[in-house]
């Protein structure tokens, strides 16, 4: 049983000039076991800062605060030490590989992530499995990595590799922007499919209340400035799509 | 992200399409690095190789070969087949002590690959060899170089109509070794050559394959790898020569290139005269950039002086490994230096696939992923 702890966490962005930018003026969340924490907020509050600085990404620079999980000091830690150590983010846009075959990556990050190469005898079948079950024509094994996949595809591809890599905590950064109706249903039962193996503990980051009635959220957070302003139930979901985030904006000072 | 490089059909930048060649080496002037075929060439390194000289090395080795082939070593014969295109290669041609000749017998076919592991110790030396594919023969030859010297060499290699040759040249030299290569092939009514280059090792290497053809219904497929460390430079220039009708050749080099100052060169000249009507001609350039500081030139050149051809294309593009890609993969747990073997091997992998000895395609892909490791965790 896992858990993912956020303490204060104050993160400044790397411009190309070397100058640094705050954007997370200090986030406390703790994402349990088995629970769906949502987190809602404007454009350019910080969502994915929040999300690419807990995996670790090189542009942003931590400042302050701590990340542990399971007690574990993650911000310690490099990209694919994290990686290993059970936390998976979905990202707002999958990066293209080419030259790397998805069959060739997704084996590759098993081995990486289980300590041993997967058996081949059952690993083909798991692999076509998930990418069916998520809609993927397993004909995209063969090609490059999310190379010239289209936006859904690439979204599924995400999905995908949560199934397969079964992490502790994910992180699934707006997976359901740019989804048609069918391909929202069907990568939110793949997060349910995850969620209802009952450990691992998921924050969802999105803009949409339509993903939240396939994956009940536990809370859910409205992000606004950098930092969690408020939190409640699911209730709290339809009350934002109801009012949107202009009460919070003047408090905050309106950053976004 | 892939950045296609600039380059036109019309504005062209590339060599003359009329080659001027000469067995005299006076007819070419000792290059200043201002002419269009020397000036991607660091020319200090090579100096030597521009005045005639005193070979003080050879390159000696070991031929394993399957009946129906015999191999010599002769006073020094041309083929006919080479017209030196430079000064370097028409002092080799002039002043090689012997030549180094492989014959396989009309209509043989070959049950193994010919396997030519040459080693050079430290020295200057001019080189000659012949590789005689006979009509309607059949045959895989592999010329491994290794070690450490400055060399000049011609290689002619003919095959004849309705043969087949698979050859697959190896620079795997030391990381001193300086090469400068000529290989010329005519290819026969009919016939096939896939020429391999695969440069690796060496200071500077610089390879000049050219093709013509001898007949109509010829196929040429050009494949090159070349891995590029810190400070290496790896030269490519190549001419494929449609002088005959019906003929088809088929060009793909991949670069890859690590480290400072790593500088891969690439130049693709096709001609398609007017008699070589009913020609398909494509060639492409891949090179892929792993770190700052490496650099790749792509020169594709097409010269199309008939209408009556069956498709003509060139192709060049330049990628680059980012720091995007690295955390994608690092992200799902993939360590750095395995993120970097993975997506070279990838990049790789289709023209490894080719190559024909698994012992062989086992040996290229480690020295890869050995050059690789060599900077990985340095700057990147
Ligand atoms: N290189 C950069 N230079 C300047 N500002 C940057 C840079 N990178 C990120 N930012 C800024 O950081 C802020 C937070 O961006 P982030 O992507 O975390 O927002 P977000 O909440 O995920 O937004 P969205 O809902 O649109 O995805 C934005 O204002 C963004 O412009
Ligand atoms: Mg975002």
């Amino acid at each position: 049983m896992s858990v993912l702890e956020i303490r204060d966490l104050h993160v400044s962005v790397k411009l190309p000039d070397g100058s640094r930018k705050p954007i997370l003026a200090g986030v406390d969340l703790t994402v349990g076991a088995g629970q769906t924490h949502a987190i809602m907020g404007p454009n350019g509050s910080g969502k994915s800062t929040l999300a690419y600085s807990i995996a670790g990404h090189p542009k942003y620079q931590i400042t302050g605060g701590q990340v542990l999980l399971d007690g574990a000091d993650v911000l310690a830690m490099t990209v694919d030490e994290r990686a290993r150590a059970g936390l998976f983010l979905a990202m707002q846009y999958p990066v293209e590989v080419p030259g790397v075959s998805v069959a060739n990556f997704l084996r590759t990050a098993k081995t990486a992530i289980d300590g041993e190469a997967p058996k081949l005898r059952t690993w083909g079948k798991e692999l076509t499995g998930a990418m069916t079950r998520l809609g993927m024509d397993p004909a995209f094994a063969q090609r490059n990595v999310n190379e010239g996949f289209s936006g859904g595809e690439k979204k599924r591809h995400e999905i995908v590799q949560l199934e397969l890599l079964k992490p502790k905590v994910a992180i699934l950064d707006e997976t359901d922007s740019g989804l048609d109706i069918d391909a929202l249903r069907v990568v939110s039962e793949g997060v349910n499919r995850v969620r209802e193996q009952g450990d691992t503990g998921v924050l969802l980051i999105t803009h949409y209340t339509r993903i939240l009635r396939y994956v009940k959220p536990d809370f859910v957070h409205v992000f606004v400035a950098g930092r969690i302003v408020e939190e409640g139930g699911p209730e709290l979901a339809e009350k934002l799509e109801a009012e949107g985030y202009e009460r919070y904006l003047s408090g905050a000072g309106g950053r976004a | 992200m892939t950045a296609t490089l600039a380059h036109s059909h019309g504005n062209r930048t590339g060599t003359p399409p009329e080659r001027f060649t000469s067995s005299d080496p006076d007819a070419f002037e000792v290059p200043t690095g201002r002419e269009e075929e020397w000036r991607f060439t660091p020319l200090r390194r090579l100096r030597e190789l521009f005045t005639p000289f005193e070979p003080t090395t050879r390159i000696t080795g070991e031929v394993s070969a399957p009946e129906g082939v015999s191999w010599a070593i002769e006073p020094l014969s041309p083929a006919g087949v080479l017209a030196p295109a430079d000064r370097v290669s028409a002092l080799a041609l002039q002043r090689a002590p012997q030549s180094f000749v492989l014959r396989v017998a009309a209509g043989a076919r070959l049950d193994d690959p010919v396997l030519v592991t040459g080693v050079a110790s430290p020295g200057i030396g001019y080189e000659h060899m012949v590789i005689e594919v006979g009509e309607r023969a059949q045959a895989t030859v592999v010329v491994d170089y290794r070690g450490s010297a400055t060399i000049a060499e011609n290689v002619e290699i003919l095959v004849g109509d309705g043969g087949s040759l698979e050859l697959v040249s190896v620079q795997g030299w030391d990381a001193d070794a300086v090469h400068l290569s000529a290989h010329a092939a005519r290819i026969g009514r009919d016939a096939h050559l896939r020429h391999m280059a695969v440069n690796l090792g060496g200071a500077v290497v610089r390879l000049s394959p050219t093709v013509h053809f001898g007949g109509p219904g010829g196929r040429a497929d050009l494949i090159g790898v070349a891995f590029a460390g810190p400070g290496q430079h790896l030269e490519t220039r190549l001419y494929i020569d449609h002088d005959q009708p019906d003929c088809s050749s088929d060009v793909l080099y991949k670069n890859a290139l690590q480290g400072d100052d790593a500088r891969t060169v690439w130049i693709g000249d096709v001609r398609i005269r007017p008699v070589a009507t009913g020609t398909n001609t494509f060639e492409l350039n891949r090179n892929l950039v792993l770190t700052d500081g490496a650099r790749a030139d792509s020169v594709p050149n097409l010269e199309i002086e008939t209408g009556e051809i069956v498709g003509a294309g060139h192709a060049s593009a330049t990628g680059r490994f980012d720091d995007e890609q690295l955390f994608y993969l690092m992200a799902r747990g993939i360590p750095e230096a395995e993120a970097r073997k993975l997506v070279v091997r990838g990049f790789f992998a289709e023209l490894l696939d080719k190559v024909p000895v698994p012992e062989l395609h086992d040996r290229l892909v480690a020295t890869i992923e050995k050059r690789l490791a060599e900077v990985a965790g340095g700057p990147a």
